[in-house]
């Protein structure tokens, strides 16, 4: 496109020249793997001052996009085959890895998804990041020292003094990801690229760290490039948008624009996964017969100890009590650590627990070998991680038959239970016999259903069961569930760390903290009417979309977690 | 399955020559005597003959005039025997030991782990010396002491993935459907522990054959058996006059060693693609 | 938990390892086929009535075997480890002439093996796939299969029968009356071949080991972080790779360590090095138990000991174990 010098000079003064021009920029993949191209002809801009938001599925090639623009890509597996990645005037593709190097911590800083591996263990913190000055230039070790305890204090970390001297293993996730963020600005570089940053986190972590971002990011007006696959986040802090499925970029342009009115089919459907907020209300006719009910659960861990240390004492389960009716679904919601799965692992006998009562159809369940007598297998778990649930060496045809044929029922109606089971949850036949390798984390999550179903149960607890999948595809489970649920007459414990996907599935919302259950009521009391602190705090932390129903906006404190 | 094991394993060279060598040792381990018409006790020449020397004894003799090749043909067999049958001695020890701690944990655990650690803080080699002694040196002594002194560490490799697979939720699913102790251990986690032990039972006949080996060597392998150890112990005294009494079997041995060691490594290859989800 | 605490711990579970192994050494004499006394005596001892029926009345063999436990136990606390008859001398006296020589041979092989193994499979992990990876694992791999006696044999023959460069027998030249630096010269030329042929093979573990653990750590996560910070890649191979790495390969050290005591019998038999091994060897010949079992039992304490010394470094290493 030619432009007039004079229009070139109007264009410089109205729109500055963007910090970071991707063009075409093609990414190949080694052979043998699903696709040829990772990232597949994708062109973007992103201007001084702006968010730009890099959406989409595990797979899409979002993160290779980050890397390739870092060089941090494996070379030569995964090489760059077009396109220009354009950086303060050089095509960063070209340069070499001297070049790249300087580039590195000083013009363009990175964070990354994980922040409990993202530190070196054994090297303290001051020095972890008087590091960044030391590979770009020389300064005197108390000007180092200052500016280090300026970038801390930035990032909202207490006692920056006590921190330097201090090794990772002392600080928690979202502490880690400060000081990674400290790193990444130390030398107030032009872009920031944040790979998937927050995913990790607490969902009041993730709101505090998305707003020290936009905070950092306005006083120094950083441009920020940043990867992530919720589109919750996206609404909070993206200027532009580009929307990524199977490498290619399906959509492009204004985070208004993209959220507000997506033009694409892979958008729209994204767009429409996400839970809205819709509330499902207590069902009128209730059975009066209580499938379950927890007294005064308590849990202790004792963890370390040993002949000359004490251990931790860890209450993981404090004072529980709930009930559960037959046919109703309760959501226990809680973020880690709040003892959510110990609960859950309580209820269906993995677990001991140390004092109080479960009553299952009445009769007390006792941990250890009574559990099963008094249970018979009709309390099930539906697990969280699709990659760990299923035996990779069974077929899981055998899996899923194996249940029965462990209670007394015979080979072949056990098989003929596992096929109709294959067809209820939505696989072919085939799958039978197949081996768990073979299929996609959502389906590994409806084998997992099948599997509990075999069982005949009467209660089942679903343990964080979307939590490890893509957007897309939780949807479709958690319509499984409620599929499910009215087939069979289930009552149901849904465990999860999401708000919203309680309130959609459950008639009763437990919100637990540090092992105790701060809220209990109908789910529609618990999301529109909150009478807890840490209620409230949950509510407010949810990436709010801008055509989501508004829930009750209340004031919530900042505490550094 | 079976086909991308094998297609892993053979992208290892060294793991192709290893095997190689091992089916040559055991060709010769097993046919050798047959080509032979006399025993490596035998002394059929005149002593300390140099290799290639015009009589046929293409290796030499040693100090009595017995062959040095019948001597490392009826070595290899007992090499090979005492390596396997000590190592799954071993194995079926330390399997089980570990096993049962990996799986029980608690303090069924804690007892176990240091019994074995006791094993693990003596000399290994030392030990094994003391029980040959103790009890006459004998086939049947050196398999056991060797056995003794081997299981520790393959104990805590089966306690370690034990432990690990024990967490993993596929085991809870099964102990949810109702299935009994016994079975969830055979059915559900040892079929996932196997390929470590396996890898590690290459590498375990390899250091039983050095065992054996060194036991030998210091006298105290069976009277009535020749091994490459006991070979190069005779050697040691005169080794200004007949290098080569000391050179062939050590060769052998070292070969021998080599190739299970480039095994182990290849089916570790073999085993090992899934974890990252490549074929 | 801190240093201090964690020494202590470890220190107490020495100490009961070694009761625990003096235990067995008690339990194994009783179990050998045979008399234990005409054990105990040995050959040269079971032919003296006399020494015999000293050695009943002294271990009480004809009381309960609590009893005899105790009497041992309470021997080995207090140094005495009994008479070895062939010899005529106390068993812990023969045991601390040979035990110098044996530190001095186990222990630069120790740290030779330790400090060159690291060394080289850090090169060959910086290098991995150049002919300086394939050089070093190839050569890692032969002295990893080769056995101890043999190398040392076939060094003896190279570089003494052969070239006549070093000494292959003892300690140092006898009778030549050298003292201050050229004794310890002496002494160093005579340490050089069996030092290094104990070491190689440990050597051999330790940079396989190395080298197997850095290509790991290359992989986390914290080592992308530096490489965004723009660390010169030296500096992420020694202050983010090595550090990280190094630490199984220090638990490790400590576990070879009895194998490599152990070893040190093959050595200073084939070098005729008046050590500890030595007399293991010729107890053996002599059959002469008491002296092998006290050998045993001195070995198993310094193999022990290796192993404190290791945990203690690994405290050093790893700084998630903070100072007392």
């Amino acid at each position: 496109m030619t432009t007039t010098p004079i229009d070139a000079a109007v264009n410089a003064i109205v729109s500055p020249p963007p910090v970071l021009q991707v063009q075409g920029l093609s990414v190949r993949l080694p052979a043998g793997g699903d696709r040829q191209l990772a990232v597949s002809n994708v062109s973007f801009d992103l201007l001084p001052g702006q968010t730009l938001c890099v959406v989409g599925e595990s797979g899409s090639g979002k993160s290779m996009i980050a890397n390739a623009v870092m060089g941090l890509l494996p070379r030569p597996h995964v090489e760059p085959v077009a396109g220009q990645i354009q950086f303060g005037g050089k095509d960063l593709l070209k340069l070499t890895e001297e070049q790249l190097r300087s580039l590195r911590g000083q013009r363009i800083g990175m964070i990354f998804q994980e922040p409990m591996t993202a530190l070196n263990p054994v090297m303290r913190i001051g020095d972890q990041l008087a590091e960044v000055f030391d590979a770009h230039m020389s300064l005197s070790g108390a000007e180092k020292r200052k500016r280090i305890i300026a970038a801390l204090t930035d990032v909202g970390l207490p006692d920056p003094e006590l921190i330097i001297n201090s090794y990772p293993f002392r600080l928690s996730g979202g502490q880690r990801q400060r000081v990674m963020i400290a790193c990444a600005l130390l030398l107030e570089p032009q872009l920031l690229i944040a790979d998937e940053p927050t995913t990790a986190l607490d969902v009041t972590t993730q709101a505090q760290i998305l707003q020290l971002i936009r905070e950092l990011q306005q006083r120094k007006g950083t441009a920020v490039l940043f990867i992530t696959h919720d589109f919750g986040v996206v609404s909070e802090i993206a200027d532009h948008v580009v929307v990524m499925q199977m490498g290619q970029c399906v959509e492009e342009g204004a985070a208004s624009a993209v959220l507000g009115r997506p033009q694409h089919a892979y958008t729209k459907k994204l767009l429409a996964a996400i839970p809205k907020g819709v509330v499902r209300d207590v069902q009128t006719e209730r059975d009066d017969h209580f499938v379950l009910q927890v007294q005064d659960l308590n849990k202790i861990y004792n963890t370390g100890g040993g002949l000359f240390t004490k251990g931790r004492r860890v209450h993981a389960a404090n004072q529980i009590n709930f009930n559960l009716r037959r046919g109703e679904t309760l959501g226990i919601v809680g973020e880690s650590g709040s003892g959510k799965s110990t609960v859950g692992k309580c209820l269906v006998g993995l677990q001991g627990f140390d004092d109080g009562r479960i009553l299952f159809n009445g009769k007390s369940l006792y941990p250890g070998s009574n559990f099963q007598a008094v249970a018979k297998s009709r309390i099930q778990m539906v697990f969280q991680d699709p990659y760990a649930s299923l035996n990779p060496r069974h077929r899981i045809g055998a899996a899923i038959a194996s249940g029965p044929i462990a209670q007394g029922v015979s080979p072949d109606k056990a098989k003929a239970r596992a096929l109709e089971l294959l067809k209820l949850v939505g696989l072919k036949e085939e799958a039978y016999d197949r081996f768990p390798h073979e299929f996609s984390g959502g389906q590994r999550q409806r084998i997992g259903i099948a599997r509990a179903l075999a069982l005949d149960p009467e209660l089942l607890v679903a343990d964080e069961p979307v939590s490890a999948l893509d957007v897309s595809v939780q949807e479709q489970v958690l319509k499984l569930f409620a599929q499910v649920r009215e087939e069979f007459g289930l009552s149901m414990v849904f465990i999860t760390h999401d708000l919203r996907v309680a309130g959609e599935l459950c008639d009763h919302i437990a919100v637990m903290q540090r092992g105790q259950i701060v809220e209990y009521d109908t789910s529609r009391q618990v999301l529109h009417n909150p009478q807890h602190e840490y209620t409230r705090k949950l509510i407010d932390a949810i990436p709010k979309l801008a055509a989501a129903p508004v829930l009750d906006d209340v004031a919530s404190e900042e505490v550094p977690a | 399955m079976k086909n991308a094991f094998w297609r892993r394993f053979c992208r290892n060279k060294g793991a192709v020559i290893g095997l190689g060598v091992l089916v040559w040792v055991a060709l010769v381990a097993l046919l050798g005597p047959l080509f032979l018409d006399y025993g490596p006790w035998d002394m059929v020449d005149a002593p300390f003959l140099e290799p290639l020397s015009p009589d046929g004894r293409w290796l030499g003799t040693d100090t009595m005039g017995r062959d040095i090749w019948a001597g490392l043909v009826h070595g290899a067999r007992v090499s090979l025997l005492i390596g396997f049958v000590s190592t799954v001695v071993s194995l079926l020890i330390g399997v089980s030991l570990g096993a049962i701690a990996g799986y029980f944990g608690g303090w069924v655990d804690a007892v176990l782990m240091r019994f074995t650690e006791l094993f693990q803080s003596v000399p290994s080699f030392a030990l094994a010396i003391v029980l040959v002694a103790i009890f006459e040196p004998s086939v049947a002594s050196m398999v056991t002491a060797i056995a003794v002194v081997s299981w520790p560490p393959v104990a805590r490799l089966v306690r370690g993935e034990f432990m690990a697979l024990r967490q993993r939720d596929f085991v809870s699913a099964a102990l949810l459907a109702g299935q009994s102790t016994p079975r969830v251990i055979l059915t559900q986690i040892l079929p996932n522990a196997v390929s470590p032990i396996v890898v590690m039972a290459s590498l375990m006949v390899a250091s039983a054959i050095l065992l054996e080996s060194s036991l030998s060597f210091l006298g105290l392998g069976d009277p009535n058996q020749m091994s490459w150890g006991y070979m190069v112990g005779t050697a040691r005294t005169v080794m200004r006059q007949a290098w080569w009494m000391a050179v062939f079997p050590g060769v052998s041995i070292v070969l021998t060693v080599l190739a299970l060691n480039l095994v182990g490594e290849g089916l570790n290859d073999g085993m090992n693609a899934r974890a990252d989800g490549k074929r | 938990m801190n240093r201090l605490q964690l020494m202590l711990k470890r220190l107490f579970q020495g100490g009961v390892a070694i009761l625990a192994i003096a235990v067995v050494n008690f339990l194994l004499i009783r179990a050998a086929p045979g008399d234990p006394v005409a054990v105990l005596a040995g050959e040269a001892g079971a032919s003296d009535e006399q020494f015999v029926a000293q050695l009943r009345a002294q271990f009480g063999l004809d009381q309960p075997l609590s009893v005899q436990l105790w009497h041992y136990l309470s021997n080995v606390v207090q140094l005495d480890l009994g008479f070895s008859y062939r010899q005529q001398q106390p068993v812990l006296d023969l045991i601390l002439e040979r035990l110098p020589a044996t530190l001095l041979l186990t222990g630069s092989a120790f740290v030779m093996s330790l400090v060159l193994g690291v060394l080289l499979g850090a090169w060959s992990s910086r290098k991995v796939g150049t002919w300086v990876d394939s050089a070093i694992t190839t050569v890692a791999l032969v002295f990893y299969a080769t056995p101890l006696y043999w190398l040392a044999m076939m060094a003896v023959l190279l570089f003494t029968v052969q070239l006549g460069w070093l000494p292959g027998f003892g300690y140092f030249t006898v009778g030549s009356g050298l003292t201050g630096f050229a004794l310890a010269w002496d002494v160093f030329l005579h340490l050089l071949m069996p030092s290094v042929s104990l070491a190689l093979f440990y050597m051999a573990v330790y940079a396989r080991m190395t080298r197997a653990s850095m290509l790991e750590v290359a992989q986390m996560d914290f080592v992308k972080t530096a490489q965004a910070k723009g660390v010169h890649p030296r500096r992420i191979h020694r202050n983010h790779i090595l550090r990280n790495a190094l630490l199984p390969v220090v638990t490790l050290a400590g576990i070879q360590a009895g194998g490599m005591i152990g070893g040190a019998v093959l050595t200073e038999t084939v070098f005729s090095w008046p050590g500890i091994g030595r007399l293991m060897f010729d107890a053996l010949m002599q059959r002469d138990y008491n002296l092998l079992m006290g050998c045993f039992l001195v070995t198993s304490a310094m193999a022990v000991l290796f192993n404190l010394i290791t945990d203690f470094i690994y405290t050093l290493v790893d700084p998630r174990i903070e100072m007392a």
